[in-house]
């Protein structure tokens, strides 16, 4: 441990290292790449939690419940796992964040914990169903993401939790997925809308469909009637034609410098069908 | 504490606050400055190395995180030019780095690559650059360079009067692409003192400063405008109205209000909230609308109707002659607020040196600079010195006074070294604008599609103060007619303060923004009477012979026929092509749009002359002596070339000396595409006199060679063979000045602006995808007059810069105060947006120029961002007439159109 002045910088090994130091208020750090541009221009003087050397946070394994995606697995490190067809959404998502540069640093878990409207991976985890692992000094839990998220830049983690993993339960058929971002330019560009679609798929037909759109709503958000519209059709070139805008009535977009609210939902319903066609060949 | 990592290749010990920047330490601590800071957040790239050997953003990682871990920086690729890696020569000899303030960032990105994929192709290649930006290149020459590393191309070595036309590659380019060159934050001395400046949060208000002491006694000085000697600086000697600053008043959003001087940290550590300032905030007017209201608060309470100036030119009747036309054209088109994004913020440091001031800064233009600097600090211009860094692009906005008077004013009070270095916000904040305008424009033209009349008012939002406000206000008039001959015109620009920030001087000064209108209006009256589009540019084109709207006639070099001429053939095609594709498809639509521009060389109907120095020393060096600042676009380069060859010495014989305002004598500034024509003549001009005196001593003849060896110089005149010794004697120094001839616009705009004018065309394939209002752009081809290329390598990069930044302000640029202040909120073309750029050059001699050359500085951007919305309309039937054409509004109005694509 480092103290200058004031601030404190940990780096510890050890998850419990971690959890006991959270008994006091730290901001973790782990990729940086949320953190530092939010500094620009003045004096660091929190006291800080690097995690990023804490083994339990990082790595991809699998085992018969489904996947668990280690807190700091970067962007690239989720580009280059061997990973099922279910993992394509979340792998395209992850070469479309930043540059190479913030995919070599920026973590799954920062991505969330973040809680950006904009955040890439947020619609893909849900629509991956995926939970997340919280501890704290003495306890821990799993929720849904979609309750780790409760706002802009908001979540329900206590100052001393930490978010050790994200879980990915595997789908119960043949599972595919996929993803299509909206941006004003090509590399390093904030989302004006996008989308995520996991079909479960038995006998050329939607067993299940999850499907979630981000930058609509203050978090991003799965579009259960639509997912019910989906869930046993015929998986041809038609099923795009089954999506309706009455399915995103649920989003909330807002106007502003990047898009229009009108736009946002046309274009998430454009979205939406494109990702479907693209799945359905 | 002691972090312990390998620094390139070397084991390494730092200690410090682990959660300092990885940038920071290198810089500031480990003395490695090649690598770049841009901006602090991740957005720009230019602190790109590699940690593990994967590329990194060094401003986004904790030396706490660095620890155990490899780190190589741009300065482990070679440690000097004779063992350049074969990347960096590629960059070298491609022209890939032109002000080189992103050329490390973009090498270690593409090591990574190359370390993994031996051949990687083209679109390898952007994803591996993606997140870098340079502002200046237009990505082209990056992609090549990184593409054909290994095969070596030969070096370009021309031989004596063989250098002007040579693809020579830049002189100042080893240190470009080693990390070597020292930009403005790169050499401050370790004791300086820095500045952080407290800027207004308010884009209106009135405010009173409580009491500092208590940070005054925390820091080494707190300055505010009772401190400043004379407290306004601007461009026109007659009109000094910004505030070094603020004196109870603030203008506009980022105005400097307080500046605190202490040490780095020190000055970091101050929070906002600690500065007492009472703000009375008041309704800012914003727009153009709320500026010419008629009840409109002022924004400068002597400036009526928030008038800054307004003017026009006049022949003919055009008012009368629409009614006889055969066709009639007109609209309205608007511009926004458009920012530089020089990847370099402003930075330099000062030191008082006896009775006079040391100022090391990022500038385009010196000798303004120094005067500036010594009229706000009330010392005579002498006891002012300028010494110029490495420029990490300009593009205009290093035009105007940044960090130099409050270096000098805390370096002068306190006797000691004072450094500022802009963060990316408060640089994007504080720095001046492109103009927004809005332009109307009326044309109309007789049955065979000659244009008979013109009618253009441009209005343009000058922000709080007037810095190039007359500038842009007096050029547009001039050139808004386009490059055609009009025989009946009336145009009038005018340019009206507001709350916004000062909008200054960007590469084409107000000419790209009525380019927008005028190439729109030669579309449309192309489409009423079923002429092609550039058939119709083509028979009004002006040409040699033909006379301006201002009455000018041009006597030789418009070269704008030739340029369409030689974009015929490939608009022929690239049309049968859209058409083809469009035929297949229903929801991508392709279109292909051309642009047109002229552009007036140097200063508008003013003086602006260069003077240039050649001297030959006793020890047989040649030194170019010049005040030409070299921001990228490769004056250092071409001026060399130039000198060489008018002397009659290879140019690997030429020494350079540039900037510094004690070495070197007023060049003029780095602007209005002026430094080639009118500095490259000066240069040329000092040759010659030196040549002239050689010869008088040696009695030689005019066409004699000369071979200098060391100090000893041989003359070859027919057989004759002189030698003259020249340890002996003095040094020999030649001199030129060139000022173009132009004469003072009368009050109907007649007279002569310019001396010459640069003329191009510029065609763009554009696909949209109709369902999301998207445009990428496929292809452009640059057809330029340039009369001659001195180095068509560096013309091809100004062009390809330029066509970059006309993308931008057509696609996706747009500088909201307060929302679009940082890198990622305000979006420039990344090399996944810039596509191929093939460029035509064409060499219709300039008599008046260095070896018949005009400028190519400003004209690639001018027809782009027309040609992209001649291409967005061919492919959706939309006539966008705002840009930029952000996706949203792209659909909204095809959807409001309702009409088939064509
Ligand atoms: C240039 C640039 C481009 C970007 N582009 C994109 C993009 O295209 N799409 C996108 O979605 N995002 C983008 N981002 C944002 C960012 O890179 C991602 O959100 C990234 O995944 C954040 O991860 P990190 O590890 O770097 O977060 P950090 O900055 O380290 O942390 C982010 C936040 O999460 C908290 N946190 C991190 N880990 C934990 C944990 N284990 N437990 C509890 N709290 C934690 C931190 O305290 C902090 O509040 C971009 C950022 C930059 C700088
Ligand atoms: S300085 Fe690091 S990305 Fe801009
Ligand atoms: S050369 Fe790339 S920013 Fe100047």
């Amino acid at each position: 441990m480092y103290t200058n002045d004031m601030a404190a910088y940990l780096r510890p090994h050890r998850l419990d290292e971690a959890l006991n130091a959270l008994a006091r208020p730290h901001t973790v750090l782990a990729g940086g790449t949320d953190f530092y541009p939010a500094r620009v221009g003045r004096a660091i003087t929190e006291d800080v939690l690097d995690v990023g050397a804490i083994a339990e946070l990082r790595g991809i394994s699998a085992d018969a419940g489904g996947w668990r995606l280690g807190a700091t697995t970067t962007w690239n490190e989720l580009v280059e796992a061997d990973l099922p067809p279910l993992f394509d959404g979340l792998k395209q998502a992850a070469r479309e964040i930043g540059g190479r540069q913030i995919q070599n640093a920026g973590t799954l878990a920062g991505n969330l914990c973040n809680a950006s409207p904009a955040a890439d991976g947020v619609p893909c985890l849900l629509a991956l169903g995926a939970e997340i692992d919280v501890a704290s000094h003495g306890s821990r839990r799993r929720v849904p993401l979609r309750r780790l998220i409760t706002g802009v830049r908001r979540t329900s983690l206590a100052a001393d939790e930490l978010v050790l993993a994200i879980r990915v339960p595997r789908p119960r058929h043949e599972a595919r997925s996929g993803f299509l971002k909206l941006g004003a330019r090509r590399y390093l560009v904030i989302s004006i809308a996008m989308v995520a679609a996991t079909l479960e798929v038995v006998d050329g037909r939607v067993a299940s469909a999850a499907i979630a759109v981000g930058a609509c709503s203050p978090v991003a958000e799965r579009l259960p009637a639509l997912e019910a519209a989906l869930a046993g059709a015929t998986i041809d070139s038609r099923l795009p034609d089954l999506v309706e805008p009455a399915h995103l009535a649920s989003l909330a977009p807002i106007d502003d410098m990047r898009g229009s609210a009108a736009y946002r939902l046309d274009a998430a319903l454009v979205l939406i069908r494109r990702v479907l066609a693209r799945l359905a060949t | 504490m002691k972090v312990a990592f390998t620094l390139n290749g070397r084991p390494t010990d730092w200690t410090g606050a682990p959660v300092t920047r990885l940038a920071s330490a290198l810089r500031d601590d480990l003395g490695l400055t090649g690598t770049k800071v841009g901006c602090d957040a991740g957005d720009c790239g230019a602190c790109t190395v590699l940690v593990d050997g994967r590329q990194h953003c060094a401003c986004l990682l904790a030396m706490g995180q660095v620890e155990g871990r490899a780190v190589e920086t741009v300065e482990s690729l070679a440690g000097h030019a004779a063992a350049l890696g074969a990347l960096q020569a590629s960059f070298l000899s491609h022209g890939a780095a032109q002000c080189g303030i992103c050329t490390p960032g973009m090498l270690m990105a593409a090591e990574e690559l190359l370390r993994r994929v031996g051949r990687p192709s083209r679109g390898e290649v952007e994803d591996a650059l993606g997140g870098v930006l340079c502002r200046c290149t237009g990505y082209a020459k990056i992609v090549d360079a990184v593409m054909a590393v290994g095969n070596a191309g030969a070096d370009v070595t021309p031989a004596a009067g063989a250098a002007v036309g040579a693809r020579l590659a830049r002189v100042d380019g080893v240190a470009k692409v080693t990390g070597d060159d020292r930009f403005g934050a790169d050499g401050i001395p370790a004791d300086a003192l820095w500045i952080r400046v407290v800027r207004a949060p308010h884009a209106r208000a009135r405010f009173v400063l409580g009491d500092l002491a208590p940070l005054r006694a925390r820091l080494a000085a707190v300055l505010t405008a009772a401190d400043v000697p004379f407290n306004g600086f601007g461009i026109y000697p007659e009109i000094k109205d910004q505030p070094v600053l603020a004196d109870g008043v603030v203008r506009y959003r980022g105005e400097a209000v307080v500046a605190l001087v202490g040490t780095r940290h020190g000055v970091l550590a101050v929070r906002d909230d600690e500065v007492p300032i009472a703000w009375t905030v008041e309704p800012p007017v914003i727009g153009i609308d709320a500026a010419t209201a008629p009840e409109a608060a002022l924004v400068q309470a002597d400036k009526p109707a928030n008038l800054l100036l307004d003017g026009g030119v006049r022949r003919g009747d055009a008012s009368g002659s629409f009614a006889g036309c055969a066709a009639v054209a007109e609209g309205v088109f608007e511009t926004a607020f458009v920012e530089h994004a020089y990847i370099e913020p402003e930075a330099g440091w000062a030191q008082r040196v006896g009775d006079r001031l040391e100022i090391h800064v990022t500038t385009q233009t010196p000798y303004m600079d120094r005067d500036e600097v010594a009229n706000v600090m009330r010392l005579r211009p002498e006891a002012v010195r300028i010494v110029p860094t490495a420029c990490g692009g300009g593009f205009g906005g290093k035009l105007d006074l940044s960090v130099h008077p409050l270096i000098a004013l805390a370096a002068w009070t306190l006797g000691r070294p004072v450094a500022c270095v802009y963060t990316r916000p408060e640089s994007m904040a504080a720095s001046t604008k492109r103009h927004p305008a809005r332009i109307a424009a009326r044309f109309g033209c007789d049955g065979d599609g000659k244009l008979v009349a013109c009618e253009v008012t441009a209005t343009f939002d000058t922000g709080a103060y007037a810095s190039w406000g007359p500038t842009v206000a007096n050029r547009v008039p001039v050139h808004a007619m386009g490059p055609y001959a009009v025989p009946n015109v009336r145009t009038w620009g005018a340019a009206y303060f507001t709350n916004g920030p000062p909008a200054g001087a960007f590469r084409g000064f107000g000419v790209p923004q009525a380019a927008i209108a005028h190439e729109a209006m030669m579309d449309e009256l192309a489409d009423a009477l079923a002429i092609d589009r550039l058939e119709f540019r083509h028979r009004n084109a002006l040409r040699a012979g033909d006379t301006t709207a201002t009455g000018q006639t041009l006597a030789h070099s418009a070269g704008l026929a030739q340029c369409l001429d030689a974009l015929r053939p490939q608009w022929q095609l690239a049309q049968a092509e859209a058409a083809a594709f469009n035929a297949t498809q229903d929801l991508r639509r392709r279109g292909v749009g051309i642009g047109c521009m002229w552009y007036g060389i140097g200063n508008t109907s003013m003086s602006n002359p260069s003077r240039m120095r050649v001297g030959l020393s006793p020890a047989g060096t040649v030194t170019l002596y010049s005040g030409a600042v070299d921001v990228g676009q490769g004056s250092n380069t071409i001026m060399t070339q130039i000198v060489a060859d008018a002397l009659g010495v290879p140019v690997g014989q030429v020494a350079l000396v540039a900037g510094d305002t004690d070495l070197t004598a007023d060049a003029g500034k780095t602007s209005a595409s002026r430094q080639t024509f009118v500095s490259g003549m000066a240069a040329e001009r000092a040759a010659r006199d030196l040549r002239r005196q050689i010869l008088r001593q040696a009695n030689a003849g005019p066409d004699a060679r000369l071979v200098l060896d060391g100090s000893r110089l041989v003359i070859h005149d027919g057989d004759d063979i002189r030698t003259l010794d020249l340890a002996g004697g003095d040094s020999l120094m030649g001199e030129g000045t060139f000022d173009p001839p132009t004469t003072p616009l009368d009050a109907d705009g007649q007279g002569v602006p310019y001396a010459t004018y640069a003329f191009a065309a510029q065609l763009a394939t554009v696909e949209v995808d109709l369902e999301l209002g998207t445009v990428k752009v496929l292809r452009i081809v640059a057809a330029h007059d340039v009369g001659k290329a001195i180095n068509p390598t560096l013309v091809e990069g100004q062009i390809q810069g330029g066509v970059a930044q006309g993308l931008g302000l057509a696609l996706m640029e747009e500088y909201l105060p307060g929302r679009t202040e940082n890198l990622h909120d305000y979006l420039i073309p990344t090399v996944g947006d810039v596509p191929e750029i093939e460029c035509i050059l064409i060499e219709d001699r300039e008599p008046l120029g260095p070896s018949g050359a005009k400028g190519v500085g400003e004209p690639g951007l001018v027809p782009t961002a027309p040609a992209i919305l001649g291409a967005i309309q061919h492919a959706t039937g939309v006539r966008m007439r705002r840009v930029p054409v952000l996706p949203h509004r792209l659909r909204e109005a095809i959807v409001a159109s309702g009409e088939k694509p064509m």
